[in-house]
């Protein structure tokens, strides 16, 4: 490819930003299309338009506290059972690549929690450990730990053949050959299955909280299905926006944490320029 | 001259009943660099293996300061996490070498392969001969009483390769290890050797043995006399014949 020397960084955000921006202004074009158009008046609270979503979920003060307030208890969901889950998924994935016996045991179980539907797993949840706080946890380690685990073991399994050789010819095993060959050497993987995990961690945490609605906090999920329930559209659209963006934001995050980790040598980085 | 290495009727059975290699025997002495040829698949490279105790062998007798012995594999198998400076102290690092003397050391040997400046650049911003170069510091950095090379050259350029020959070859003159090199390129071998192993198709036999005459330092022009070309024929002559019917 011949691409042009040294385009200014302003061109090329615009080049990288454009594409999906055009398509942000098409979609809510459409969008106030249908909803001032396309529905009648009586139909308006279906698909309010975007301004009326933005004065009521934004600009109403009550409102936004509210979704603010559930957007803080939704992250620490969050944050808390991704946190978990990587500690825990890392530790199963490095006892998995170390002992053959450890991953044909449980390998399978990891695949159940996998295929196991979340919505289906959690009224039983509820059963067993009421609304409280370590239920929504639960939750979100569920969803977000096998492509943690499955990354993680695919990392380490990728190994150069003659990586191992040259640390077996210095014997140097266990700890040592884990920290200055496996994790590194493992690391574009790991953060592969933290980027998926990420985003899957605000899908459970929302999930619990819209399954568990009896206990204290008011998380984003409490927030959406109270909102269908009243037929409070706008703000519904609003948390879902809220809801998304938060996904987003730590998917960026932890591509950004990825990138700062392990540009400097990882050949598959897109060279920039 | 003192044995380096020494292999006595070695033979190498895998666990799957292939057969690698057959009483094989030879010995490399210090000032000695010996270079093995033969056919793709004929258990050169488990020479090496069995040599460093990567591959154990499964009759005769194997005889080396495995603490001493340095190996250069088919790829540079540079950390890419890691800079020059850094992949060129990881052996050092592994016995135990303290910080300082480790990056003292890695200087050193930074220079002595000509990557000064290089230090601090990662694998993927160096070609191929240059990695290949700082792997061959790497396993200077151990003072390395054999050194074992795997095909180093085998993926490079040909001008890359032959400029690498020689540098190998002064660095063999400068830092006096004992050389068993692997090759399928008769030119490399007879360039490079005091001595020519030719082995046989699988299971590997050393079939003939060839002295090289021609004194060191070896100047590039000897590639192009008659000597040398009448060496490298014979070399080719046995090698063709130990492949037996390996002709298409």
């Amino acid at each position: 490819m011949s691409a042009p020397p040294e385009p200014s960084s302003v061109r090329r955000l615009l080049g990288l930003a454009g594409p999906p921006f055009a398509v942000a202004m098409g979609v809510i074009g459409i969008w106030y299309f249908v909803s001032e158009v396309a529905l009648s008046d009586g139909q308006s609270f279906l698909l309010p338009p975007p301004h009326a979503v933005f004065q009521s979920g934004v600009l109403d003060g009550q409102h936004l506290t509210e979704l603010l307030e559930g957007l803080r208890a939704t992250l620490i969901v969050t944050l808390v059972g991704l946190t978990i889950s990587i500690i825990l998924g890392m530790s199963v994935a490095i006892l998995m690549y170390q002992f053959g016996w450890f991953e044909s045991t449980f390998f399978p179980y990891a695949i159940v929690i996998q295929a196991t539907p979340i919505i289906a797993i959690v009224p039983l949840i509820g059963v067993w450990m009421g609304f409280s706080f370590n239920a929504r946890v639960l939750v979100v380690i569920i969803i977000s730990i096998f492509p943690i685990i499955t990354n993680t073991l695919f990392g380490l399994k990728s190994i150069d053949r003659n990586f191992i050789n040259l640390f077996e010819l210095h014997s140097v095993k266990g700890p040592t050959r884990l920290t200055k060959l496996s994790l590194p050497a493992a690391l574009p993987s790991i953060f592969t299955g933290f980027r998926i995990s990420a985003g899957l961690a605000v899908v459970g945490a929302i999930v619990g909280e819209f399954f568990f609605k009896g206990g204290e906090e008011k998380g984003l999920g409490r927030l959406i299905s109270r909102y269908q329930l009243q037929l409070q559209t706008e703000q519904l659209i609003a948390a879902i926006v809220i809801a998304s963006m938060l996904g987003v934001a730590l998917f960026l995050i932890v591509g950004f944490a990825s990138d700062r980790l392990t540009r400097s040598w990882h050949t598959s980085r897109r060279e920039t320029g | 001259m003192s044995t380096a290495l020494s292999f006595n009727d070695v033979g190498v059975i895998f666990p799957d009943g292939t057969e690698a290699i057959r009483g094989v025997t030879f010995d490399v002495a210090t000032g000695e660099f010996v270079t093995v040829v033969g056919p793709s698949g004929c258990g050169k490279s488990t020479l090496l293996k069995v040599a460093s105790n990567l591959v154990a062998h499964t009759s005769g007798q194997v005889e080396v300061d495995r603490a001493s012995l340095g190996y250069t594999f088919q790829d540079a198998t540079l950390l890419p996490w890691r800079t020059v400076q850094r992949n060129v102290e990881l052996l050092l690092e592994f016995h135990g070498v303290s910080k300082t003397e480790r990056a003292a050391i890695a200087q050193e040997h930074i220079e002595l392969v000509g990557l000064t400046g290089f230090e601090n650049h990662y694998p993927k911003r160096l070609s191929g001969g240059m990695k290949m170069r700082v792997s061959l510091a790497r396993s200077l950095a151990m003072k390395p009483q054999v050194f074992m090379f795997d095909e180093p050259f085998g993926a490079l350029d040909e001008i890359t390769r032959e400029r690498l020959n020689s540098e190998l070859l002064d660095l063999f003159s400068t830092e006096g290890f004992a050389g068993l090199f692997i090759t399928h390129s008769i030119q490399e071998a007879v360039f490079m050797s005091t001595r020519i192993l030719v082995m046989s198709a699988r299971p590997g036999k050393i079939v003939a043995e060839f002295k090289v005459p021609f004194e060191y330092p070896r100047r590039d022009e000897l590639r192009y006399e008659p000597d040398f070309a009448r060496l490298a024929g014979e070399v080719s002559e046995a090698l063709r014949a130990s492949s037996g019917e390996a002709g298409h």
